[in-house]
C-alpha cells in the first residue's frame, strides 16, 4: 500500500463501534424519549404541563458537561502523553459542549418564560454561572483560532480546557448551594426528587442525548481528521 | 392549544431543528471532503504513472 493510501485508510479508525449503527441507535434512542415524553410520563401536579422541558433540558445540560469534561480528559492526554490526537478530541468535545450548551440555554430560557414570566433573571446565580461557563468555552474558540497551528496552539489550548473543567462543579454546586430557590433542583444528596415513570422517562432522554452527542462527536471528528489529512496529502502532492 | 403546550412544543423544535443544521453542516462539510478525496485520487495514479519505470517480468513460485 502506497503511503497516501495507508493515510487514507487510517482515517475514522478510532473506535470500534461503526457510525451508522451509532447513528440509528441515536435515532431510536431519541424518538423513544419523544414517545415517552409526551405519551408515558405523568404531567406534574406543580408545574403542569411545562415540566416536560426538563426531560430534555437537564439531559442536554449534563451532557453538555460530560462533553466539557471529555475536552478537560483529551487536554490532560495531550499535556501528559503527548497523545497527537488528542487536541483535535479536545477541540471536537468543546464544540460538541457549545452546541449542547446552547440548547440547554435556549429550553432553560422557554421553560423560564412559562414558569417565571420572563426569559431570563439577571438576579438567579444559577443561570448567570451556567452563562459564564458557556462564555467561558467560547473564548475557547477566539484563543484556539488566533494561534497558528501547531504545539504551541495544542498546549494552550488545553490548558485553557483544563482549567474549564474547575467551571463544571462549581456551575452544577450552584443549584443545589443557592438560597434563592428559583431553579428546580433535580439531583439531592439523597438520589433524585423524582420516580416511576418520570425517572424512568428521564433516564431514557438522558442515554438518548449522551449517545446522540457521542454520535456526533465521532462524524465530526472523522470529518476533522480527513480534512485534516486532504490538507497534509495536498502538500505532499503539491 | 395551551401557552405552556405551545412553549414545550417550541422547545423540542428548537433542539431538533440545532440537531438537524448541524447535521446538515456536517453532510455538507463530508460532500466536500469527498469531492477532495476524488480530485486527489485522479492526480495520484497520473504522479505514478509518470514516477514509474518499467519492470521485467518475473516468474514467481
Amino acid at each position: 500500500m502506497s503511503a497516501p493510501a495507508a493515510t487514507i485508510g487510517a482515517v475514522g479508525r478510532t473506535s470500534r463501534i461503526p457510525l451508522p449503527a451509532l447513528a440509528a441507535t441515536s435515532l431510536v434512542l431519541v424518538t423513544t424519549a419523544i414517545v415517552f415524553v409526551f405519551f408515558v410520563a405523568p404531567t406534574d401536579a406543580n408545574q403542569g404541563f411545562s415540566q416536560r422541558i426538563f426531560y430534555f433540558h437537564v439531559s442536554i445540560a449534563i451532557t453538555a458537561y460530560a462533553c466539557f469534561a471529555g475536552a478537560a480528559w483529551q487536554a490532560f492526554r495531550l499535556l501528559w502523553k503527548r497523545d497527537p490526537l488528542a487536541d483535535l478530541k479536545s477541540y471536537v468535545c468543546v464544540h460538541q459542549g457549545v452546541i449542547f450548551g446552547t440548547l440547554v440555554l435556549i429550553t432553560g430560557s422557554i421553560w423560564a418564560k412559562i414558569s417565571w414570566g420572563r426569559w431570563w433573571l439577571w438576579s438567579s446565580d444559577q443561570l448567570v454561572l451556567f452563562l459564564v461557563l458557556f462564555l467561558f468555552y467560547c473564548a475557547y474558540f477566539m484563543l484556539r483560532f488566533s494561534l497558528d497551528p501547531g504545539p504551541q496552539r495544542a498546549n494552550l489550548s488545553a490548558v485553557y480546557a483544563l482549567f474549564g473543567v474547575v467551571l463544571i462543579p462549581v456551575s452544577f454546586a450552584a443549584i443545589r448551594l443557592a438560597k434563592d430557590i428559583i431553579h428546580p433542583v433535580v439531583f439531592t444528596l439523597h438520589g433524585p426528587n423524582f420516580g416511576g415513570w418520570i425517572l424512568v422517562t428521564y433516564c431514557i432522554s438522558q442515554v438518548a442525548m449522551l449517545v446522540l452527542a457521542y454520535t456526533l462527536y465521532r462524524v465530526e471528528l472523522a470529518g476533522k481528521q480527513l480534512d485534516g489529512r486532504i490538507r497534509e496529502l495536498r502538500e505532499v502532492l503539491a | 392549544m395551551t401557552t405552556a403546550e405551545k412553549y414545550v412544543t417550541a422547545a423540542y423544535c428548537v433542539v431538533f431543528a440545532v440537531v438537524l443544521v448541524y447535521v446538515l453542516i456536517m453532510a455538507l462539510k463530508l460532500h466536500r471532503l469527498e469531492r477532495e478525496v476524488d480530485e486527489l485520487a485522479d492526480r495520484v495514479p497520473a504522479e505514478d504513472d509518470a514516477e514509474e519505470t518499467p519492470r521485467e517480468t518475473a516468474r514467481v513460485g
